[in-house]
């Protein structure tokens, strides 16, 4: 099968840390994040359809069900576990715990990544906007109501951490 | 006794989950993410007929693979368990099949690797040499078909009233459930009216995000399993008996669930990683792909028959109702949805003469059982939409045809039971205040038509089933809850708490809820059928009261004063030091009667009863067959709410997930095979989907017999919204459907129709 061989070193800016990881070609982005013991993101799909496995990649939303380890040489990658690593949660997230914006909490790292994606690019995004940019997150458990008040909540926190 | 100041009354309110912070943060435990030292990760090799013998399985090319542990087959698990069949209801089930095949899909062999993608690799050059067998799709065929799925039937016996069922040959019918109340041939005779409806259902598949999983580590007297399932106490005895060892040698333990619905009840996987991991001495993990959940669970198609006579004021005066559910190749629980649900069949409706029959079927699909609502919303659909075409044809109000038939507090039920603590009046009627009912409405022009729709549903609860509770403080004055109900989304972790809480009088947010692991947490029939919040939560209540009684007494008997001393400070009086334990234990095990096996009726029939009802407004485009909701109310009876909040959110959580099984979710097939086993081509709703406005609400209400008046809350948003919307679409444009979903194709080929211009079939 794979010979051992074909495993190679990649290195890469993981969560603000240079970081080098052994893969093997057919390694997805999922996996190996496993590998620094990070979970956030999940495979569920496995077809770049849920939106469970997403992880920033230079700064863009990824599916990393999809994604090829191997491509992430010399890329700078942010994980859902980033947001909140010097203890406080970030507005996102926070907005998102108020508002109950989950239930069984499968997809919430998903969601809460694509929604920084989106307040960094549209700050006051419209009922419209927010549909359509978290289109391609699913979540069974249909918190979708939730998770648009989520959206309004963090758009007004982050909107008086920078005027205040 | 006291830790800190109590603010307010700890249920009531709406505290945020406890384990939120977890869940935003991508920290959250999942058996998902579990990884072991050494662990094997198992890939199914699967049937690829929907019907047929096997003569021969040849693994040695996957074998051979570089990487691959071992390859296993139903031969190797003989050797661990001869008589390797599973099932709730059945021993129906191989663990890997044996002799037959009886679906597309079905396990025959698992391939073991450290790399999964290896294991996946290897798996694609097994083969396995069939003679084919005539199959049979169809639920109603089915009952009459010369093709038969299995031979015998053999009755699991968890169940007692099932086991006359021992040895019947030669049928699909696994499973036949009989009402008779009055005489409803007399009473058709005499109605002024008589109306008679058929409607279908197809397929479901539940699609939890996190995938059906689990993991086993095993040493040769004993085994750990740490698996996504919503039963742990019936996982440890279904292994154990699978294995003959006794419960104490088998040790499930869960986390937090990505989502459940039904999916991961009873056993899926874990008799398979069992088995592989006794083999092989590693753990071995499965992971399913959501592929494979296509082939692994799914709710009923159905077929249901509904017949009604009434007299010209609008009086229903008898029903008969047939259901045939289709089963899919082995049973599951679906046997005891046919009888559990199909006793409700006739709607909530006070009718004096009711006939259900209502048939479980074996078929050559994957199998089936229950999804969020145990077979309720696929009934509330059929008798939903039977009731609103009948009041259509006598011109009465939808609203007001209800509540002239409405059955009401303290009358009998098609089974006889009385009624009580069901708020069915009161939830039509917020719902119709809810709706504007008797405000004008515009009804729209040109090519969008609007209409609204009504729809009401019930559900009887499971009955006779047991919750045990274990409540420990510490000698720091913290307590933590240890019990078997798991937290899949629906905030049990919370609401438990807040009921320990209550009773102990400390904060909510101060408790741990120890999630299951059968080595220290007690039994608990499952978490499922909306039961946790009402038995769990009487088992912690009860747990609870009798930890802060010891608490009082140890106060008393130290001289400290019982309610103001903090229980840290009870401790410290008591062993001189931060130390010991004070354990409260609580069980619960509501009694009910078991309906009548010639009858159907019962005394008793259930703990509590769930009242959901949803009305729908719909904009319907008549030139492309599209539907849009633009407002869902939710109008429920759960008693009176733990945390208002998650309530809320459970309520429009479910409603949307039956708004899928309405709008677009329906697996299709070709001889067997799952022809849209992805999210590509099997549509949940999406964000997009979602109805511009959804009103969820609960009516004023008190379950007397649930802890601190709460009942179960996790199915009832799914009873109504299904014929909602049918209904509402009638309403917009005059057609009426009688298949799930309701494509945008199916409303068009129905407009076209209605217009006497019918595309044709495919
Ligand atoms: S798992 Fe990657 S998108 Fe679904
Ligand atoms: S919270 Fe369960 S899938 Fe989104």
């Amino acid at each position: 099968m794979v010979p051992t061989a074909a495993q190679q070193t990649i290195r890469f800016t993981l969560n603000g840390k240079p970081v080098e990881a052994r893969i093997l070609p057919h390694h997805n982005l999922v996996e190996m994040l496993q590998d620094f013991g990070l979970f956030g993101a999940r495979e569920s799909c496995g077809q770049g359809l849920c939106g469970c496995c997403t992880v920033l990649v230079n700064g863009n939303a990824v599916s990393g069900c999809l994604y090829l380890a191997a491509f992430i040489d010399g890329a700078d990658v942010v994980t859902v576990e980033h947001l909140a690593s010097a203890g406080t949660l970030s507005p996102v997230q926070e907005a998102f715990l108020e508002t109950g914006a989950f239930q069984c909490g499968f997809c919430t790292p998903g969601f809460v990544l694509m929604v920084h994606q989106l307040l960094d690019r549209n700050p006051e995004p419209t009922e419209e906007d927010i549909r359509h940019y978290l289109s391609g997150n699913l979540c069974r458990c249909a918190s979708y109501r939730e998770i648009i008040q989520a959206v309004r909540s963090a758009a007004e926190k982050r909107k008086s951490c920078a005027t205040g | 006794m006291k830790t800190t100041t109590k603010e307010t009354s700890q249920v009531g309110r709406s505290i945020p989950r406890l384990e939120a912070r977890e869940k935003v943060t991508g920290r959250a435990e999942y058996i998902h993410n579990m990884r072991l030292p050494g662990m094997l990760y198992g890939k199914i090799f699967r049937s690829t007929l929907a019907h047929g013998r096997i003569r021969s399985i040849d693994v040695s090319a996957a074998a051979a693979v570089a990487g691959v542990h071992r390859v296993i087959t139903a031969e190797d698990v003989k050797t661990v368990i001869p008589d390797p069949y599973y099932g709730p209801v059945f021993h129906d089930q191989p663990i890997l099949a044996m002799d037959k095949v009886r679906h597309v899909g079905e396990p025959v062999a698992v391939v073991l690797a450290s790399d999964p993608h290896v294991a996946e690799q290897a798996a694609q050059l097994i083969a396995a040499d069939y003679e084919e067998l005539p199959a049979v799709f169809d639920e109603v065929a089915a009952t009459g078909s010369p093709v038969i799925v299995h031979e015998v039937l053999r009755p699991a016996g968890m169940f007692p009233d099932f086991k006359d069922l021992a040895g019947r040959k030669n049928t699909n019918l696994h499973l036949d459930f009989k009402l008779r109340r009055g005489d409803v041939e007399t009473a058709f005779a005499a109605a002024d009216h008589v109306f008679e409806h058929t409607f279908h259902t197809r397929q479901i598949m539940h699609t939890p995000l996190e995938p059906i999983v689990s993991l086993a580590e095993s040493t040769d007297s004993s085994v750990t399993l740490y698996t996504a399932s919503q039963m742990p106490s019936v996982v440890r005895m279904e292994i154990a008996r699978l294995l003959a060892w006794p419960e104490n040698r088998v040790r499930v333990r869960t986390a937090f669930l990505g989502g459940g619905f039904g999916a991961k009840t009873y056993i899926k996987v874990e008799a398979l990683v069992t088995v592989c991991s006794l083999l092989t001495h590693l753990p071995v993990k499965i992971s399913l792909t959501m592929e494979e959940q296509f082939y692994t669970i799914t709710k009923h198609a159905n077929t249901l028959r509904l017949k009604s006579g009434v007299t010209k004021d609008g009086r229903i005066t008898s029903r008969l109702c047939e259901v045939w559910w289709n089963g899919g190749a082995y049973a599951d629980i679906g046997p005891r949805l046919t009888q559990k649900s199909g006793f409700t069949a006739a709607g909530p409706y006070d009718i004096e003469n009711v006939h259900i029959d209502s048939y479980a079927v074996y078929t050559n699909l994957p199998p089936a059982a229950g999804l969020r609502g145990f077979g309720i919303p696929t009934l509330t659909w059929a008798y939903e939409s039977h009731t609103d075409l009948i009041a259509r044809a006598l011109n009465i109000d939808p609203l007001e045809f209800r509540r002239r038939n409405l059955l009401r507090e303290g009358r009998p039920q098609a089974t006889g039971t009385i009624m009580k603590d069901a708020a069915i009046d009161a939830v039509l009627e917020r719902l119709a205040e809810r709706m504007d009912w008797h405000a004008p409405f515009d009804r729209g022009s040109g090519v969008i038509r609007r209409g609204r729709g009504i729809a009401i549903g019930f559900k009887a609860s499971i009955s006779n089933t047991t919750s045990v509770a274990i409540v420990n403080a510490c000698g720091d004055g913290s307590c933590s809850v240890y019990c078997n109900t798991v937290d899949m989304g629906q905030g049990s972790d919370t609401a438990l708490a807040q009921i320990a809480a209550e009773a102990l009088n400390i904060p909510a947010e101060t408790i741990k809820v120890i999630h299951a692991d059968t080595d220290v947490t007690p039994y608990d029939m499952g978490t499922l059928g909306s039961r946790s919040t009402f038995h769990m939560g009487q088992a912690v209540k009860l747990a609870a009261e009798d930890a802060r009684d010891k608490l009082l007494a140890l106060a008393a008997e130290l001289g400290l004063p019982p309610e103001t001393t903090p229980i840290a400070q009870i401790f410290r009086k008591k062993f001189g030091m931060q130390a010991g334990n004070v354990v409260g234990i609580g069980t619960f095990n509501p009694k009910s009667t078991q309906p009548d096996h010639a009858t159907g009726l019962a005394e008793n029939i259930t703990p509590f009863w769930m009242i959901g009802g949803t009305g729908a407004e719909v904009e319907v485009d008549t030139e492309t067959g599209h539907v849009r909701v633009t407002r869902l109310v939710n109008i429920a009876d759960v008693g009176t709410p733990i945390n208002p909040g998650i309530v809320d959110s459970q309520l429009s959580g479910a409603a949307m997930m039956q708004f899928g099984c309405t709008m677009s979710e329906g697996m299709e097939f070709d001889a067997g095979q799952v022809t849209n086993a992805s999210l590509a081509d099997y549509k949940i709703p999406g964000i997009r989907d979602m109805p511009d406005q959804i009103i969820n609400e609960v009516v004023e209400a008190r379950q007397d017999t649930g802890p601190y008046g709460a009942k179960g809350v996790g199915e009832t948003g799914t009873f109504g919204v299904s014929p909602a919307i049918t209904n509402a679409i009638h309403d917009a444009v005059g057609v009426r459907l009688t298949r799930l979903p309701v494509t945008p194709e199916a409303v068009y080929r129905a407009l076209r129709a209605a217009n006497n211009d019918a595309l044709e079939e495919e």
